[in-house]
């Protein structure tokens, strides 16, 4: 079942509202987690200690993971009950995510890496193909996190350096202007000039779409880019 | 270009990412392909061998021959493999081709040999009605058929093997086998005919007139020339010879509906124990013997497609490692966990479709090569035909049973991007 338009809310309503959120992993051990409230366009720096389950968090934002207990509402869709399709379909057409490194199909090119997420949401391809072709967006895309189109296009992960391989993660994650954009840890394999940069073209590629951003990282030089902080005790 | 949705993206993924590993993926479509080729090939040949035999008995309504067992009879008439134990008198011959529902008989009588080859004595009726195949009469490739005593015409094989050619003078010798040593050296015959190749073993006798059996053991008594008593071959000419007894005969008739009379008529004779057989009939007891053998060849060659198979799934399973990532990011971009199923479900019916094609092709080749050979060795005719139900249904299962084992990789995978949520845990 696919998840219509109408049930995501309106652009001003917020993105993310959780409260009481708990999720035990197989072994027993239980990760409790506070409350988030995030307004569109908002964006929210997330760190903590390692082991603190920072990752646990942004696959329960993502849908991926169920919360044991709490409330979980990702644009007005309960993600604490909706059924793992909605979830999925939800994550589709709303949500961009980046790893903390390998985000690239070795065996797609940039391009084709970068236009993977709108091969699963027609909603996101459709976005992305308001001003064009999905090409055509493909390229904005690359530019504007100053990768030149011409040359990356058409090579595989493998031939790019790490940090222009998280630059083409976030070009995949922002294409079709999902509503939300999670990054895990995405700069960890960067090293500090490029590591400004980067995020410097990712929020401003966010500010564009008006898109709400949780950015996970343990460098807390790092959070003043963001307008908000929440800190996740182990 | 792109399509979004569900099923979308699965199968150029699923091609790209085999074309990605296409090092491991050759080596597993080969596997597969080679699997098929010899399943078709094990059911091709089953198939065909049953056409030729068949083929061979195509024009004629019931082998008549001495009562033994009808698998026998059909052998030893009609297959040259093996000899009779008993003969049939001429006189019962006569009386069953004047039957009146009886077309045509062709008289056979064997028992000699030429250089390994069988000798087989009959009548100008042997060219008239013979048939083979589907229903074609016998042509001749160089030469005509026996009109003199010693004249003898040669199957396609014996005159490529032993390289004759029409004007020969052949000596036929008295037996068969390897332990045949006497010659009828005395009365030596002359090639006037080649048949055309039948696929049959006509392709391998030396045919002679009855008259020629008759004339070549006219001194001959109890297996042995009579010394003393000798009789050369122009005095041969003036006997009589009218064959005594003959080893078997063919019998075509005016209606195919008045063949079980027939038979119980022969059956019932009262003169002479003879037994009437449906070439159909004999033939289907034959392969109720020889089809164990064909069983346990079909057998080998699925379990050698499972084997095939298998080597899919270990290799898949290996790759499930290295692609959890892979997984991951699927999963990040909005797979769900049903398409990283499908993904690899999707991948190994590809392998599958991939080996079946393959084999197929690989079927052909090999037939194309090895079809002189077979028609040569073993008088099996392999025609470049397109394939048959049967085979298209294997090839099917084939494909079933790649994408069923496909099933558990990618429910491994499917349990783990449950579990994992988008973590990979190595």
């Amino acid at each position: 079942m696919s998840l219509s338009q109408a049930t995501v809310q309106a652009l001003d309503a917020p993105v993310i509202r959780s409260s009481g959120l708990t999720h035990t992993w197989r072994g027993g051990r239980s990760l409790r987690f506070p409350a988030i409230e995030l307004a569109a366009g908002e964006t929210l720096f997330v760190h903590g200690p390692s082991g603190s389950g920072k990752s646990t968090l942004l696959g329960m934002l993502a849908g991926v993971l169920v919360p044991d207990q709490g409330s979980l509402n990702v644009l007005g869709v309960s993600l604490s009950d909706a059924r793992q399709a909605e979830r999925d379909r939800l994550r589709a057409d709303h949500v961009g995510y980046i790893f903390q490194q390998f985000n690239l199909l070795p065996y797609l090119d940039v391009a084709a890496n970068v236009a993977l997420a709108c091969r699963f949401s027609a909603p996101r391809l459709a976005t992305a193909t308001t001003h064009g072709s999905l090409d055509a967006e493909v390229n904005r895309l690359l530019e504007a996190l100053a990768l030149a189109p011409g040359e990356l296009r058409e090579r595989r992960a493998g031939e790019l350096s790490v940090g222009q391989q998280q630059r083409v993660a976030a070009a995949r994650a922002l294409i079709g202007g999902p509503r939300l954009l999670i990054a895990d840890e995405p700069t960890s394999a960067l090293d500090s000039d490029t590591r400004a940069a980067f995020i410097e073209l990712m929020l401003a590629e966010c500010t564009r779409h008006r898109t709400s951003v949780v950015f996970v990282s343990h460098d807390l030089s790092l959070a003043s880019h963001f307008d908000r902080m929440l800190r996740i005790a182990a | 270009m792109m399509r979004a949705g569900f099923w979308g993206p699965l199968p150029s993924l699923a091609l790209r990412s085999l074309w990605h590993r296409r090092g491991s993926v050759l080596l597993t479509v080969a596997t597969i392909a080679l699997s098929v080729a010899l399943l078709l090939g094990v059911e091709r040949l089953a198939v065909e061998s049953r056409r030729s035999f068949a083929s061979t008995v195509s024009g004629t309504d019931l082998v008549v021959g001495a009562r033994s067992g009808p698998v026998n009879l059909l052998l030893y008439a009609v297959f040259h493999v093996g000899d009779a134990t008993n003969n049939v008198s001429w006189q019962s011959y006569l009386d069953v081709a004047h039957m009146p529902e009886v077309e045509w008989t062709i008289p056979i009588s064997l028992g000699d040999s030429h250089r390994g080859f069988r000798v087989m004595g009959t009548t100008p009726d042997f060219y008239a009605h013979y048939r083979y195949g589907d229903h074609q009469p016998l042509g001749f490739a160089s030469g005509g058929a026996v009109a003199d005593v010693y004249d003898a015409v040669i199957g396609s094989n014996v005159a490529v093997k032993l390289d004759y050619a029409v004007g020969r003078k052949i000596v036929l010798t008295h037996g068969t086998g390897v332990g045949a040593q006497m010659q009828h050296a005395d009365k030596p015959f002359r090639v006037v005919g080649v048949l055309q190749p039948t696929g049959t073993p006509i392709d391998d006798t030396v045919v002679v007139g009855l008259d020629g059996i008759e004339a070549i053991h006219i001194d001959w008594h109890a297996g042995i020339r009579l010394p003393g008593a000798e009789v050369d071959a122009e005095q041969a000419r003036h006997a009589d010879l009218t064959p005594k007894s003959i080893t078997a005969f063919l019998v075509g008739l005016h209606s195919r509906m008045a063949v079980f009379g027939v038979q119980r008529a022969i059956n019932d004779y009262d003169q002479e124990a003879m037994l009437a057989v449906l070439p159909g009939v004999a033939l289907q007891q034959l392969w109720s013997i020889v089809g164990v053998a064909q069983q346990a060849l079909r057998a080998i060659s699925v379990m050698v497609v499972a084997v095939g198979l298998c080597g899919m799934l270990a290799a898949l399973l290996t790759m499930l490692g290295e692609r959890r990532r892979e997984m991951a990011i699927l999963r990040a971009v909005g797979a769900r966990p049903a398409t990283v199923f499908g993904l690899l479900v999707a991948e190994a019916g590809m392998l599958g479709l991939a080996g079946s094609v393959l084999g197929l092709a690989l079927l052909y080749i090999a037939m194309a090569l090895a079809r002189p050979a077979f028609d040569r060795i073993a008088g099996i005719r392999l025609p470049l035909t397109a394939p048959t139900a049967t085979e298209w249904l294997l090839l099917g299962a084939v494909l079933l049973a790649s994408l069923l084992a496909g099933c558990l990789p990618a429910w491994i995978a499917y349990r783990r991007s449950l579990a994992d949520g988008l973590q990979v845990r190595l």
